[in-house]
């Protein structure tokens, strides 16, 4: 059973290697886990990545930061990681599981978002403390919350969240439900958000910018197109995509 | 129920089981295993774990003091009770039991959530239910219901209703039947049914932080603790996890003594 899948890899190896780089991956399959914050992104990279590359399959897979990086340590197939901040990528690096040096690919800075009609009547960032006013943040463990924390200290909001979510998607879903008056988001999932919500800016996001990290994986059996990957994100049609989101340059 | 008569357990049935068995308990042995106990009793008085474990006892019994209250009713009327489209309703009782509970926190959002059918009305009387631990009681109970009545409609239908009937020549109108004779005779099933309630309802995680969210104190049950702790420290997951486990074995095994041994009797 265990022989069977290794062999046909080899002889897809063996097969591959008389072409260009381009088509030496032909037939495989590249596994990009990546920050939940980066789900429209990368799914637009995939088409124009796989255009480049006939022949190689792009599978995304999208969560948390923090829960990414620990399947990579644990030793999770994967060709290429993404995070959304340098902390998280600094455990995989710490556990040698990256291939090359991490990139910056991108920046992000947070907003305050409020449900379409504002029911709770939010102005700025301070009314976060005004009684009966709910809000949701990422958990202190996501790159997510890291940054609201520290935006919330930096504001003096004393009144807790009402729930510290998973990922940052999960803030923006239950804001766009008005399950929440308010959640502390990504300008660029405020930006993909559309009108189903309002965005309120926070003062001194710019102080608490998001840097973005890509590396392509050790344990990857595809590092040419892991790197090729990698380069698109930094190249200038990758960076184009990127600033189209709402993402700012590295 | 003597061994002689019926002879030696084929090899063909206990091969297989030692199987099952050994694949359900391997990956809770090697859990343990890589549980780094030394540091259990200092984590053990960190509030917030604390915390996350008292919060999870206490809505799993909620929650299955719910499922008694009303799924004992629902399991009696599908068992006992001949009412048109009943089949439809055992199956309708059966559907939550296949949606992944992340989906049942969403079903449960559009219901009780800020705008959901019932939840809308209650926002405009000042009641919010998301976020808070009411809505942890109400996941569970969304989830754990479906078990508890399926095993409960079993033992009663395996319960012979002749007793049902003979008490019911007897004059015994149909409330006196069901707690006198019917519940009586089907408790080991009732039981069996409260602990895989409470035991399903002790290891939920999609519907609770989908639908009540993650908030230490309110919301954050043992399983989401775990998740979070995952995120940054893999040992602390473990420990977490271990925790959970043992304290849920001890309180099934105690009640495995105290009611268990009582009904057998």
């Amino acid at each position: 059973m265990r022989r069977a899948p290794a062999g046909v890899l080899l002889l897809l190896a063996v097969a591959g290697c008389g072409g260009t780089t381009l088509t030496s991956e032909s037939g495989s399959t590249l596994t990009v886990l990546a920050a939940a914050s980066l789900t429209e992104t990368f799914t637009e990279l995939e088409g124009i990545y796989e255009k480049d590359h006939p022949g190689v399959d792009v599978r995304l897979a999208f969560d948390s930061s923090a829960t990414l990086a620990g399947q990579v340590v644990e030793g999770a197939p994967a060709d290429v990681l993404a995070t959304a901040d340098p902390r998280t990528m600094a455990t995989v690096t710490a556990a040698d599981a990256t291939a090359a040096e991490p990139a910056l690919f991108a920046t992000n800075t947070m907003v305050l978002v409020v449900p379409a009609g504002n029911r709770a009547g939010i102005k700025t960032f301070a009314d976060l403390d005004q009684d009966g006013v709910s809000y949701l943040t990422c958990a202190e463990s996501a790159p997510c919350g890291a940054v609201a924390g520290s935006l919330l200290d930096l504001n003096q909001i004393g009144s807790p969240p009402k729930s510290f979510e998973i990922d940052v998607k999960a803030v923006l879903t239950k804001v766009e439900l008005d399950e929440a008056d308010a959640g502390l988001v990504y300008a660029t999932d405020a930006a993909s958000a559309g009108d189903t919500v309002e965005t309120i800016a926070i003062p001194g996001s710019a102080e608490a910018v998001n840097s973005y990290l890509v590396a392509p994986l050790r344990r990857s059996e595809h590092l040419g197109a892991a790197r090729d990957w990698v380069e698109l994100m930094l190249s200038e049609k990758g960076q184009r995509v990127l600033r189209q989101a709402g993402f700012g340059p590295p | 129920m003597s061994r002689a008569p019926l002879g030696r357990a084929p090899l063909r049935l206990v091969l297989p089981a030692l199987v099952a068995l050994g694949f359900l308990i391997l990956p809770l042995l090697t859990l343990l295993q890589r549980t780094p106990w030394s540091t259990i009793p200092a984590r053990l008085v960190e509030p917030k774990i604390l915390d996350a474990l008292r919060l999870s006892l206490l809505t799993a019994t909620i929650a299955i003091a719910l499922c008694l209250l009303l799924g004992l009713p629902l399991a009696w009327m599908l068992a006992r009770v001949d009412f048109a489209g009943r089949s439809f309703v055992r199956i309708l009782v059966t559907v939550p039991l296949v949606l992944p509970p992340v989906v049942a926190g969403v079903a449960l959002l559009t219901a009780f959530g800020r705008n959901g059918i019932l939840g809308g009305p209650l926002r405009e009387l000042g009641i919010t239910i998301p976020f808070t631990t009411t809505a942890v009681v109400i996941a569970h109970t969304f989830v754990a219901m479906p078990f508890f009545v399926i095993s409960v409609e079993g033992a009663l239908r395996a319960a012979n209703q002749e007793y049902d009937v003979v008490a019911a020549t007897l004059g015994a109108d149909r409330w006196t039947i069901f707690r006198r004779v019917t519940l009586p005779i089907a408790l080991p099933g009732v039981l069996a049914g409260v602990v895989l309630g409470w035991a399903r309802s002790l290891g939920e995680f999609g519907a609770t932080i989908t639908f009540a969210g993650n908030f230490p104190g309110t919301t954050q049950t043992m399983p989401l603790a775990v998740y979070e702790a995952l995120q940054v420290d893999f040992d602390a997951a473990l420990m977490l996890s271990a925790i959970l486990l043992l304290v849920s074995v001890a309180v099934l095994a105690l009640l495995r003594e105290r009611w268990l041994g009582q009904a057998a009797q």
